[in-house]
């Protein structure tokens, strides 16, 4: 009688290939499809489009390029950076003819971006990050990536002046060069105020993980930390949290101060637009598109949010007087003497490095300072 | 040590802290699971489920301004859910586990689709009962402000307890769940007591949801489960089908999900990816020190498919 209930291995087989071809299907179906256009621009994002944080970033990015004459936009969001990723490329490359394609989360790179580049020579790719390099890596790939390492030196000036028990929380994803340049900025912006302050980080793992953010936050409050920032895709659950218990924070990727407007103080933003701006209008001219690009406050990549009602006369000061000087350019957050939190000297007495400078872009340590460690 | 920070005892107070916030979607999810499996059938669709309830009670709550509004809707989204999947698995043929697997893809999915809107907006929170007022250490206020949900929860895993063993409809819950053909000779419908206990487990995994929405995190995100549904099922087996041993289990979770952050918190970074791993370990030694071959799946359902 029970085997009239059980499947057959066959019938299982069929019926599960039959979900997993579904599945996929409507994975890598694309939110729009292009007809007609002159170039066709695909935009992958490995979360939702609108997290209030590094997603969100790159799709208002993407929507300023949509007024723009013969240029068509595909994009997908909650891409894993897995196999899927190449399924998605490619099916943007055959399906809605891509030309051009920003793969924007740092795991699509390596090898999944590269194995398109090899595949389709005639698609350019460029990826959000600092891992493309002249000498390793293909003509039709690139890497754009802003200085916002800048933007969290001014958070720091700002979470300086407004603590209290001068220490401050850093809620960070993985300990990638990126995520270390925003914590060590961080902290050396709030040493600039004072120089006793200390940055106590921790790692979650992963880009996006809710309950553990949570938990991290609340452990950093419990250490007396009053001012909190973070380095996730979705800074949403730690801006909460931390207001929810009483601390102060600073956003980063988007504007999230209409989650906590008392108790945010100032915010890193990306300004994308002006970005994939630059990008569409080479294309469109016919220009070949840049390999490497760059930029910081000076070259509108970056931007800051509007100061909190709780940032004080002199932070607010300060504030300014540090932003006028970033934006004049060559600005240099690491400067010697400056030690790693391991001891090592990571810059000598009059060696300083500027936001331009390519070493920023492989860095492996944590300045003297903050608490936690790389691995 | 400064009267701010409260240094080491922030370890333990992290774990008991995270016992109590992180432990309530799970301490749901495994008692409405229980209830599924006490009489006979998997539902692994309960992932989806909690997913779902997460968005619903969200949305609800934002557009109506009533977190209990929201947890209702959540309910009654769950309790949809585990109807279908009761009703469709009384036909011949039908394979719980391929159709909860289904469900699991179709909540989340579903979810994603109308949770679009909402992810921007903040929702009203669910109220908190500050049992630490007695302390005047605002780490310990933080860590005892329990919400009313992880006290039902841990009623309610008392109250299955003795129902199971003590009252009719227990007993009925367990006949349908050892032996269909014994509680067909009872008199006993077995579809009709399944599709009830699949319901109310689905309605509990909705509850469930709506704690993650409406209180901690407390907010909608599509990353917001990150599989907590799918481990709070695996829960079950690990606490041998016994309400009060998934209690036990869903709390061991919470606290030792706590450790990882909270050891970095006092400066121990070291090898933090291994303390994440913390959960998964224990459950490890807990399954190798309390399995025997002697005795193995004791206390499990004779008609679960696993099983049989």
């Amino acid at each position: 009688m029970t085997d009239r209930f059980m499947l057959s291995r066959r019938q299982l087989l069929k019926t599960s290939a039959a979900g997993a071809a579904l599945g996929l299907a409507s994975a890598s179906f694309p939110i729009s499809r292009a007809f007609a256009a002159a170039a066709t621009v695909g935009f992958i994002y490995v979360g939702p489009k609108d997290d209030y944080g590094y997603n969100q970033a790159h799709a208002e990015g993407a929507a300023a390029l949509k007024g723009i004459e013969g240029i068509s936009i595909v994009e997908e969001e909650n891409v894993p950076e897995t196999v899927d990723v190449q399924k998605t490329m490619e099916s943007m490359i055959n399906l809605d003819g891509a030309s051009l394609i920003f793969p924007t989360s740092f795991g699509y790179f390596d090898p999944h971006m590269l194995a398109m580049c090899a595949k389709f020579p005639d698609v350019q790719f460029r990826h959000c990050g600092g891992m493309w390099n002249k000498d390793k890596h293909p003509m039709n790939a690139g890497s754009y990536f802003g200085y916002i390492g800048m933007g969290q030196y001014l958070n720091g000036v700002v979470a300086g002046h407004t603590s209290k028990t001068k220490k401050l929380g850093f809620v960070a994803a993985k300990p990638i060069p990126q995520v270390l340049l925003n914590i060590n900025s961080f902290l050396l912006g709030a040493r600039s105020v004072d120089p006793t302050i200390t940055c106590q980080v921790i790692f979650t793992g992963e880009w996006s993980l809710a309950v553990k953010e949570a938990e991290a936050t609340n452990a950093l409050v419990d250490q007396g930390i009053d001012v909190v920032t973070c380095h996730v895709d979705s800074p949403k659950v730690v801006v909460e949290t931390a207001a929810g218990r009483g601390a102060f924070v600073c956003g980063y990727h988007a504007n999230q101060s209409p989650l906590a407007p008392e108790k945010y103080l100032t915010g890193a933003e990306w300004n994308w637009a002006k970005v994939y701006k630059m990008f569409v209008d080479d294309l469109v001219a016919g220009k070949p598109l840049p390999n490497f690009t760059r930029g910081g406050l000076a070259d509108g990549f970056v931007k800051m949010s509007p100061l909190g009602p709780a940032v004080s006369e002199a932070a607010r000061k300060q504030f300014d007087a540090t932003l006028a000087e970033m934006t004049k350019g060559g600005f240099s957050v690491i400067k010697g003497p400056l030690k790693s939190n391991m001891g090592a000297v990571v810059a000598t007495e009059g060696q300083a490095f500027a936001e331009t400078a390519i070493e920023l872009e492989s860095m492996d340590y944590l300045v003297e300072g903050v608490v936690g460690s790389t691995a | 040590m400064d009267a701010t920070g409260i240094g080491l005892w922030g370890v333990p107070l992290a774990i008991l802290g995270g016992a109590i916030r992180v432990s309530t979607p799970f301490i749901f999810v495994s008692l409405g699971e229980a209830i599924t499996e006490r009489s006979g059938r998997i539902n692994l669709g309960l992932e989806g489920t909690l997913v779902f309830g997460a968005m619903a009670a969200y949305a609800v709550a934002v557009m109506t301004g009533s977190p209990w509004l929201g947890l209702i809707a959540a309910a009654f989204a769950g309790l949809c859910f585990g109807l279908f999947h009761g009703w469709i698995c009384k036909f011949r043929g039908v394979n719980d586990i391929a159709i909860g697997i289904a469900q699991m893809l179709f909540g989340s999915g579903l979810a994603f689709f109308f949770g679009k809107p909402f992810i921007q907006p903040s929702a009203p929170d669910l109220p908190a009962i500050p049992l630490g007022a007695w302390s005047n250490i605002p780490q310990v206020q933080a860590a005892l402000d329990v919400n009313v949900l992880f006290l039902i929860g841990a009623t309610l895993a008392v109250f299955l307890w003795w129902a199971f063993r003590n009252t009719r409809a227990g007993l009925i819950l367990r006949v349908v769940g050892d032996s269909s053909d014994a509680a067909r000779a009872m008199g006993l419908n077995p579809d009709t007591v399944r599709l009830i206990a699949t319901g109310i487990g689905g309605a509990l995994a909705g509850i469930g949801g709506a704690y993650l929405s409406l209180y901690y995190p407390g907010s909608w995100t599509e990353g917001i489960s990150s599989g907590q549904g799918l481990m709070a099922v695996a829960l079950v087996i690990f606490a041998r089908w016994n309400p009060l041993g998934c209690f036990a289990a869903a709390l061991l979770f919470g606290g030792a999900g706590a450790l990882g952050p909270a050891l970095q918190s006092v400066g121990v970074t070291q090898g933090y990816y291994l303390f994440y791993a913390a959960p998964y370990i224990l459950t490890l030694i807990i399954m190798i020190a309390t399995s025997s071959p002697s005795r193995s799946l004791a206390g499990a359902p004779g008609e679960l498919s696993i099983t049989k």
